[in-house]
């Protein structure tokens, strides 16, 4: 069974993304979305972290908060695959269930 | 149908009302014959600690609702061992008895239920 | 697939409304069931009818009704958490002796078995909150 993980809690702010990374199993999914999205910025002091969890979890972003918040997918980690929320719902259907990070 | 139900518990009692809430969800749910199990991580851990006194707060000691559930059949509950020496707690510094994981059987317990609700 | 969708703040005070009923329609759109969407804690408060948000903004409880009756959507108000925050219909004003009642249109007031339930009967269980 893989999860998808869904944190919508910025790093900076609350310790949400660090749980579901101490628990995400390899090949399992982290999609962030609302204040979430700040981790997948480049050039933040998570930038390495998150380099280094991409290489076991698959992790995308979703577009619209990314635009919300004013970035774009230039500001994005090389490897974060920005979705829509179509995308959203395809990914919880892709993985076996949701794990929200609240 | 019956589901296996993991309800995770990150956060404090009192500071926010999502402890006492996911109480009420809990055994509603062992109500409807599920496989129920608890997993307390992060700050969820200082919802089980003994000896709470609400008198000068004036807000409801919620704490001996975890002792009924064992009398509601919910008696898988766990705990993180890095969450508890992380904040200075051991086993009897809880109100009932839990089991400890390890982060790695935290996540194999995560993998094998169907459905994990959060508060 | 089939979905139940849980939600666990307020409108504006957090996010979580709208990416609710974004992924809510999204998933519509996509050709998928949403079974439920069952209203926990403060998410209650996407029940009142007596918001007034600015007009150039986006009206959440409204968007929510529209929804509902556009999909035939089943919106749950968790009768616990509602007591403690004063949504109610007609009955529980009645029943608790109160002189008004506030439920939205597409609403009803119901007991955390309808999520249970949902569950159980769903393939997802997706979760908005703080």
């Amino acid at each position: 069974m893989s999860i998808l993980h869904t944190v919508n809690k910025s790093p900076f702010e609350k310790n949400n993304l660090e749980s579901c990374l101490r628990y995400a199993k390899p090949g399992s999914a982290v999609l962030l979305i609302e204040d979430g999205i700040y981790a997948a910025l480049k050039e933040t002091r998570f930038e390495e972290e998150m380099t280094s969890a991409m290489k076991e979890l698959n992790f995308f972003c979703l577009e619209a908060d990314i635009k919300a918040r004013g970035f774009s997918a230039t500001k994005i980690i090389e490897g974060i695959k920005m979705v829509d929320y179509a995308g959203f719902v395809d990914l919880t259907v892709e993985y076996d269930k949701v794990q929200a990070w609240l | 149908m019956i589901k296996k139900c993991l309800y995770v518990n990150r956060r404090a009692p009192y500071g926010t009302s999502y402890a006492l809430e996911a109480i009420d969800a809990v055994l509603i749910g062992s109500a409807f014959d599920q496989d129920i199990s608890l997993l307390f991580i992060d700050d969820g851990l200082f919802q089980l600690k003994k000896d709470q006194d609400t008198a000068d707060v004036e807000m409801k000691n919620f704490s001996p609702a975890y002792r009924a559930y064992d009398m509601y059949d919910v008696e898988k509950i766990y705990v993180s061992k890095e969450a508890m020496a992380a904040r200075g707690l051991k086993k009897r510094d809880l109100i009932i008895d839990v089991e400890v994981l390890s982060d790695s059987k935290i996540k194999d317990l995560m993998d094998e239920h169907d459905v994990i609700f959060s508060f | 697939m089939k979905f139940v969708i849980q939600v666990n703040e307020g409108p504006y005070q957090h996010q979580t409304a709208d990416s609710a009923y974004q992924f809510t329609r999204a998933a519509l759109a996509g050709g998928h069931e949403v079974l439920r969407i069952f209203f926990y804690h403060d998410g209650v408060n996407n029940g009142t009818r007596l918001t007034s948000p600015p007009q150039d903004d986006r009206n959440v409880v409204n968007r929510w009704s529209s929804l509902a009756a556009e999909h035939d959507l089943d919106l749950v108000i968790c009768v616990a958490a509602a007591q403690r925050r004063g949504i109610l219909d007609e009955s529980e004003m009645n029943r608790l002796d109160k002189d008004a009642h506030n439920l939205a249109p597409g609403f009803r007031i119901s007991g955390l078995g309808q999520l249970i339930e949902g569950v159980v009967m769903a393939d997802r269980l997706v979760v908005f909150g703080d």
